[in-house]
């Protein structure tokens, strides 16, 4: 029987078994200060990449100016927040928001090692600072606010700080009447935060049907991976449920599903074709014409 | 409920099956002798309280998960069986199939009618297999929403009965849109008309969990254990071992007792002495006036002000530091 992907290595905050699920070929230099506004992340020159896929070879740089989409095959590549908001607000412009939201071993939970350390370690080795970050920008100058995940923080896994800066963000698209878009990118629950971790699908729901109700947009891009608690909530809360190509995305993980009804899973399974095919997406976007299609729904929402 | 000789007794109720084993012979003995043995037959039975109440009073938060796992526990049926009257159980999503771990209808509380919804548990081999161990599909979220909604057109208050290990991590469930369903299930959930009430009665895992657990108010009962992940679960994937589930079940904090002081529930119910599987009525009994006070106590409220108050109640959920920057 063939190995499935799954995401437990990264959600107890070590690397991942797989290629894609490690993030040692792209990593980030630590910038060290933090600033509110997006600035060129210095890419390692000459690193070598490997598509996963079909095994075509270019350097990073190749692979950034191409929006890190593989040029032989069209692979999507896990790419982080700073990347999805360069690729997709007008002229790099967007600023930052809740980065004072910090995580914490409120539990003081500890499995392999205590959460407290996790968490410093994490920090340590990024300059992301928690699993998803907020910004602000415009699309083709429609304004939208973007959280946006990132799966090199402890899986993308959804915790109270998650929670926190989507609430918040909502709050603000409230206040100004500004559409939200939500990029998911996670391998589940931030376990460590036990029933805080749960309850945050809850408050996130609760945010996004006060927007509802003020008739503002809210837009869920799936991309890979979006498991548990991400699609148990906002993941499938969009006005509009999109997709990038490829993407795995389901409740619960495939080795889980594997497990329980011990069969292959059929190839193809809850990737992103498989959910439109299924009637759960509304559409699936190329990367290259996200920002374009982003730009005209926006247009068509407001006018 | 069982009798007493067809009981089933988890490690840590042993003792209590001793006694019983006891009585029994001392039973036999004065059956045959025709000797009286009523005295040293009441002071056992006695004893048979004191141990249940000696045993419930330090469980280990494993021990916790066990007992609301116990296979004599009654389950969301006979709750429904024991707290109300003039139940007329309701089937089907109107689109799938009738999910049969999931069940719900409408019964009278006290005079007053109620929607009743929950996960349903098999009370012997053939019925845990019928229904799926109470691990819904997505039909069965849907069948939930749908009583739900009822619910609305008609004004009257929703309790859910929460007991589930998760919803089931199947093929088909995921062709149907296991999350969407209970992301839906979230969303509508803080958004009904009418007043909520949600009881963890056994299990409370996950989204499975919370896809019926979004309410004005969230009970859970004694001895029920209620987060994001089963302690098997997350033994497997922190520990990368099955073996540290009790220490798991220890770190995840997943007690009635936490839950309360964290806020993340807001009371918790009592059980008869050594369990709700020593009595069931009894243990409905224990259950009811919360239910009629809190209904009382919601229904004072307007609509808004009950959505109002059901979005900030979850809105507060979550421990965060705010740094300087
Ligand atoms: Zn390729």
């Amino acid at each position: 029987m063939k190995q499935e992907e799954d995401f437990e290595a990264n959600l107890a905050g070590e690397e991942g078994q797989s290629e894609e699920t490690k993030t040692s070929w792209f990593k980030r230099i630590k910038k060290g200060i933090l600033t509110s506004t997006a600035e060129k992340k210095e890419t390692p020159e000459g690193l070598w990449s490997k598509c996963p896929e079909c095994g075509y070879i270019c350097t990073v740089t190749e692979l950034r100016e191409n929006m890190f989409v593989c040029p032989k095959c069209a692979y999507h590549h896990r790419i982080g927040s700073s990347e999805y908001f360069d690729i997709i607000f007008d002229d790099d412009q967007y600023e930052i928001l809740y980065e004072n939201i910090r995580s914490k071993d409120f539990l003081h939970f500890t499995d392999l090692k205590s959460y407290e350390k996790r968490l410093q370690e994490t920090w340590a080795k990024t300059d992301i600072t928690d699993s998803v970050r907020v910004a602000k920008g415009t699309v083709k100058s429609n304004d939208l606010v973007i959280a946006c995940m990132d799966f090199e923080f402890i899986g993308g896994s959804l915790g109270s700080v998650m929670g926190e800066r989507i609430a918040r963000a909502a709050t603000l698209c409230l206040e100004k009447r500004i559409p939200l878009m939500i990029i998911c990118k996670s391998g589940g629950a931030r376990m460590m935060e036990s029933a805080f971790s749960l309850m945050q699908l809850a408050k996130v729901s609760g945010k996004l049907s006060q927007l509802t109700d003020a008739g503002i947009p809210y837009i869920s891009l799936l991309t890979d991976p979006s498991f548990g608690g991400i699609s148990a909530s906002f993941g499938m809360l969009g006005d509009l449920n999109i997709a990038e190509p490829g993407a795995l995305i389901g409740f619960a993980g495939p080795r889980v599903i594997k497990e329980t009804i011990k069969k292959d899973l059929p190839e193809g399974f809850q990737r992103s074709e498989f959910l439109l095919e299924h009637g759960f997406l509304d559409f699936i976007v190329p990367r290259k014409e996200l920002k374009e299609k982003l730009a005209t729904v926006l247009s068509l929402f407001k006018n | 409920m069982p009798q007493d000789k067809n009981r089933q007794f988890l490690e840590f109720e042993k003792p209590i099956k001793e006694l019983f084993d006891d009585i029994e012979g001392l039973k036999q003995k004065a059956e045959k002798s025709k000797i009286d043995l009523s005295d040293p037959i009441r002071k056992l039975e006695e004893r048979v309280i004191e141990t249940r109440k000696a045993i419930t009073q330090n469980l280990t938060p494993w021990q916790k998960v066990q007992l609301s796992r116990h296979p004599d526990r009654p389950y969301t049926l006979k709750y429904i069986d024991k707290l109300t009257t003039d139940f007329v159980e309701l089937f089907g999503d109107r689109n799938v199939r009738d999910d049969k771990a999931m069940v719900g209808g409408f019964a009278s509380l006290d005079g007053r009618t109620v929607m009743i919804i929950g996960q349903q548990k098999g009370i012997n081999t053939k019925a845990r297999q019928l229904r799926n161990f109470g691990m819904a599909n997505p039909e069965g979220y849907r069948k939930a929403l749908r009583l739900m909604k009822l619910a609305e057109k008609f004004n009257k208050p929703v309790i859910t009965l929460i007991d589930t290990p998760g919803a089931y991590p199947g093929l088909e469930a995921e062709e149907r849109g296991q999350g969407e369903a209970i992301a839906r299930n979230i969303y509508e959930m803080m958004r009904l008309k009418v007043p909520v009430i949600c009881v963890v009665i056994g299990e409370g895992a996950s989204g499975g969990a919370l896809g019926i657990g979004v309410g004005d108010r969230v009970f859970m009962l004694e001895n029920t254990w209620y987060t994001v992940i089963s302690p098997e679960s997350c033994s497997s994937i922190l520990w990368r071992s099955w073996d540290q589930k009790e220490k798991a079940a220890e770190q995840l904090k997943l007690t009635p007792d936490y839950m309360h002081q964290f806020g993340l529930i807001d009371e918790i119910i009592p059980e008869p002495v050594g369990g709700a599987h020593w009595d069931y009525q009894e243990a409905a009994n224990l259950l009811k006036p919360y239910l009629l006070n809190t209904l009382n106590e919601l229904g004072q409220l307007t609509p808004e002000q009950r959505i109002e108050k059901r979005i900030e109640k979850f809105n507060k959920m979550g421990f965060y530091d705010e740094v300087a920057q």
